[in-house]
């Protein structure tokens, strides 16, 4: 799933580490917790990598948890006031302190050089080589951009679409993000995609889709009014049907005003056909939502 | 560090007489008991608005879309019919998050209980500069009246979010700059008490109460005042920033080329977006803290009166709180590790925030050792002051997720944070606000509160709490975005409306619980049990005093200060507490043993 950096000693007791706190969770993997409970179905390739991040820190936190509530509930039981009962005088051990100093300390740390690594393969080490795709947010849609035949942006044969971003399985696909307006969030809840859309700075990340289907693409930083609807849809498709679509939609592009203007006045698309929203809804939810 | 204060009769000489008029003894008061309960009553009102905002939005994510009849009649713009719409819901969140933490949490903990509390507990007879404190509450009500007044302007109250993100918050309706100006108002305020409370706790200290001799609140006070000064100068440059944006046609936040609603905006050019949120997280990091530290310190004053016992590790507690002030500013990056923020600085700061989880263990672990050999009285005072710990663990261990960058990348922004900071803000500061009301109520109003119902009012505020808060992890694990008007838009997200009825219900009844505070608070000025100087036979010098304490404190002398706050169940003394200002008694004891 990541061939693009040398799998190293460290890498290998990461792995060793999260398939251990994965292997714990299996009865969940396995169905035996309410949907509720449980993260999003993984279509991406580094989502199990952030799940199993998750993961680890819930079962040591939820560990600790146990042991600092049961501990709490356990003192107030054992030293309630009782008749005759005198609190027992000390002003606290340096040892004592000297461990739950440390201990906590090293956990951290821990954590933070594990999760250095996820972070650094999905955001610091883009792939050499894949699908380029530009989404811009707008007030309240997301304008996605295909190189078209060319392999240029900003020319006359670039494919525009309007939320809805199709790729191929298989293949990593680098998006490059802005906005128009304000703040958006691109958030791809099934990838465990969230990056930002931010006016003024283009900002790239990289997934690769593990399946074939349909989800949705939410806005996850507050952009006005019509932040809540303002939704996408994700079809990974196989490399086959992926092309068909995209000769479809050079078809039915229409000629781009010449490119001085394009560069600053995009034409405001004000909201997608309705017809087509209704489509996409009817196929994300014939898919079972996400569960 | 052993500083003895000042000689007191030069302080006392400049002390100001007892005034006769109404007036000057209740409206424009110089007297830091009287401010403390101007506060007071300033938060608790503000708390109600605050809840009342929440409950408006918890109603909608119950039912989105179903009418509100008698809301049509009361906010016929937002809620024509009593339907809601998109953009009064936006105004809702944003103006509940920001009366709650700048309106409520703030001058509850700081405003009321610092003025009150801090004087008293190191033995003066006022704070240093009694005009400046009236004025910090004077200036702070203007600052109320125009947030709730931005409710009724055109286009409503601001709908940015309490962290109003820019060019958002730039190109918002009216009320946003209301919002701005309210928050340099009492950014104002803030900081003059800042000021008060940091020349009164070093230089007016009582004869023999050192650094290491005072109580814990009131060392929490001092950092809290400390990080107030040093991070509301920050927020206040911002606001004026973005206040310009709006207003002058600066372009501070503004970047080039932006299109709002097809049209360029007028004025955009050479800004930065992400300059307005490392700004704000700069103050809005150490604010987290700003909310979170009285309320340690009145739980660390509570646990060894009701547990008979000094408290664990008492300079640990102190240099912990230190250390989470100063770590304090140098995570503020931990909320833009989604923005565009360069990755590598993204793990820098989730380095030192995993880091700041190290103080906050050492502070749980240490009231766990307090409690532990001790002599357990569960009082109402008692009774929120450990569930602040117990909530307070949940709170803290839950922000370990988000501190891990790739993890972050999942919940930032989802429910799963609003599940977080609720169990910090709520179950954290607000818990400890009511420990600290039950427990100082009878020095502040000379009556006891009623423990029956108090005990009743815990109970329920701490189940519903958590029936309220605890789901919102899980609609963040399954990727509900928060601020968001109607999620069951989402096809994967339509399957949360029971979990967030079942919410919204626990909600009706926490908020129907607070009415039981309400009624003992009032009831209990007039009905209440005299309570006597010391009804907790507590050890520091605000229980040496009568209650309430009389003008400037204390009758005659000012108190000598022999040891240190928390000397309870002393070998060899009679009683099991040893008030910090009586003479005699056994040999003052090793801090650690």
């Amino acid at each position: 799933m990541n061939n693009f950096t040398p799998a190293t000693r460290a890498a290998r007791l990461l792995r060793a580490a999260l398939f251990f706190s994965a292997a714990a969770l299996l009865p969940s993997a396995a169905g035996a917790l309410p949907f509720w409970m449980r993260l999003p179905e993984q279509a991406s390739t580094y989502a199990p990598d952030i799940d199993n991040m998750f993961h680890l820190i819930m079962w040591i936190t939820g560990v600790i948890f146990v042991i600092v509530e049961l501990m709490l509930v356990f003192f107030l039981w054992r030293y309630r006031h009782r008749e005759g009962r005198t609190a027992h005088y000390t002003h606290g051990n340096n040892r004592l302190e000297v461990v739950w100093t440390i201990v906590p300390a090293l956990i951290c740390v821990m954590l933070a050089l594990l999760s250095r690594r996820i972070w650094d393969q999905i955001k610091e080490n883009m792939p050499h080589e894949g699908l380029e795709i530009h989404v811009t947010g707008e007030q309240f849609a997301w304008n996605i951009r295909y190189a078209g035949p060319d392999g240029k942006f900003d020319t006359a044969d670039d494919i525009l679409t309007l939320n809805q971003i199709h790729f191929p399985v298989g293949k990593p696909v680098i998006v490059t993000l802005t906005s128009k307006d304000v703040i958006h969030s691109f958030f791809l809840p099934e990838f465990r995609v969230k990056q930002d859309a931010v006016p003024g700075m283009h900002t790239r990340i990289w997934f690769e889709g593990n399946e074939v289907g349909h989800w949705e693409i939410a806005c996850a930083e507050l952009c006005g009014l019509g932040h809540f609807r303002m939704k996408g849809f994700v079809t990974v498709d196989t490399p086959e049907d992926f092309q068909k679509w995209l000769a479809e939609q050079a078809a039915t592009q229409t000629p781009e005003p010449p490119k001085a203007a394009s560069k600053t006045i995009e034409s405001a698309p004000a909201a997608a056909p309705a017809a087509q929203t209704a489509a996409s809804d009817a196929k994300v939810a014939e898919k079972g939502g996400s569960s | 560090m052993s500083t003895v204060a000042k000689p007191r009769e030069v302080h006392h000489a400049a002390v100001h007489a007892a005034p006769t008029s109404f007036w000057r003894k209740y409206i424009f008061s110089l007297d830091h008991k009287v401010i403390g309960k101007q506060y007071l009553f300033y938060a608790l009102f503000m708390l109600i608005i605050g809840g009342l905002l929440a409950t408006l939005v918890r109603y909608q994510l119950a039912w989105p879309g179903r009418p509100l009849a008698f809301m049509g009649k009361i906010a016929p713009e937002g809620m024509p019919g009593g339907q809601m719409l998109p953009e009064y819901y936006n105004s809702l969140f944003t103006m509940h998050a920001t009366i709650m933490i700048f309106f409520a949490i703030m001058p509850i903990l700081i405003g009321a209980f610092g003025n009150f509390v801090v004087p008293i507990q190191i033995g003066a007879r006022d704070m240093a500069f009694p005009k400046l404190n009236m004025m910090s509450f004077w200036v702070a009500v203007p600052g109320a009246i125009v947030i709730i007044w931005s409710f009724f302007v055109t286009g409503g109250a601001a709908a940015g979010g309490w962290t109003s993100y820019a060019p958002l918050s730039a190109i918002q309706p009216r009320g946003q700059t209301l919002w701005l100006i309210s928050l340099l108002i009492l950014g104002l305020s803030s900081l003059l008490t800042a000021v008060n409370f940091l020349t009164t706790i070093i230089n007016m200290r009582a004869p023999g109460m050192g650094f290491f001799r005072l109580p814990l609140t009131t060392w929490a006070l001092f950092i809290t005042a400390l990080l107030l000064l040093l991070a509301l100068p920050v927020l206040s440059a911002a606001l004026i920033m973005l206040l310009f944006d709006r207003t002058l046609g600066t372009t501070f936040f503004l970047p080039a080329g932006l299109i709002v609603s097809g049209q360029p905006w007028p004025n955009a050019g050479g800004g930065q977006v992400l300059l307005w949120q490392h700004l704000f997280w700069f103050f809005g990091h150490p604010e987290v803290y700003i909310m979170i530290l009285p309320a340690m310190g009145i739980t660390s004053e509570i646990l060894p009166v009701f547990s008979r016992k000094p408290i664990f590790g008492y300079r640990a507690m102190a240099y912990s709180m230190l250390g989470i002030a100063g770590l304090g500013f140098i995570v503020w990056g931990h909320h833009m590790f989604q923005s565009g923020m360069n990755p590598l600085l993204g793990t820098t700061f989730m380095i030192s925030t995993m880091v700041i989880a190290v103080p906050s263990a050492i502070k749980t672990f240490n009231w766990l050792g307090t409690l532990w050999g001790g002599d357990i009285h569960f009082t109402t005072p008692m009774l929120n002051a450990l569930s602040f710990v117990a909530m307070f663990v949940i709170g803290g261990l839950s922000g370990v997720f988000m501190a891990s960058t790739p993890v972050d990348i999942f919940i930032h922004d989802t429910y799963f944070i609003v599940g977080h900071i609720h169990y910090v803000l709520f179950g954290g500061s607000l818990f400890g606000a009511f420990a600290g009301l039950y427990f100082w109520y009878p020095k502040m109003f000379g009556r006891m509160m009623n423990e029956r119902w108090g005990k009743i009012h815990w109970f329920i505020t701490f189940v519903t709490f958590n029936l309220v808060f605890f789901p919102m992890h899980f609609l963040g694990m399954r990727g509900m975005p928060r601020r968001i008007y109607d999620y069951t838009q989402y096809t994967h997200l339509k399957g949360l409306q029971p979990m967030n009825q079942f919410m919204t219900i626990s909600l009706f009844v926490l908020g129907a619980g607070q009415l039981i505070l309400v009624f003992n608070f009032f009831l209990s000025m007039r009905r209440g049990k005299v309570a006597g100087p010391n009804p907790w036979r507590s050890n520091t010098l605000e229980w040496q005093t009568s209650s309430p304490p009389p003008h400037e404190n204390f009758v005659g002398r000012i108190p000598t200060v022999y040891r240190g706050p928390y000397e309870y169940s002393v070998p060899g003394h009679g009683s099991d507490f040893l008030p910090q200002n009586e003479a005699g008694g056994p040999a003052p004891a090793r801090s650690h043993g």
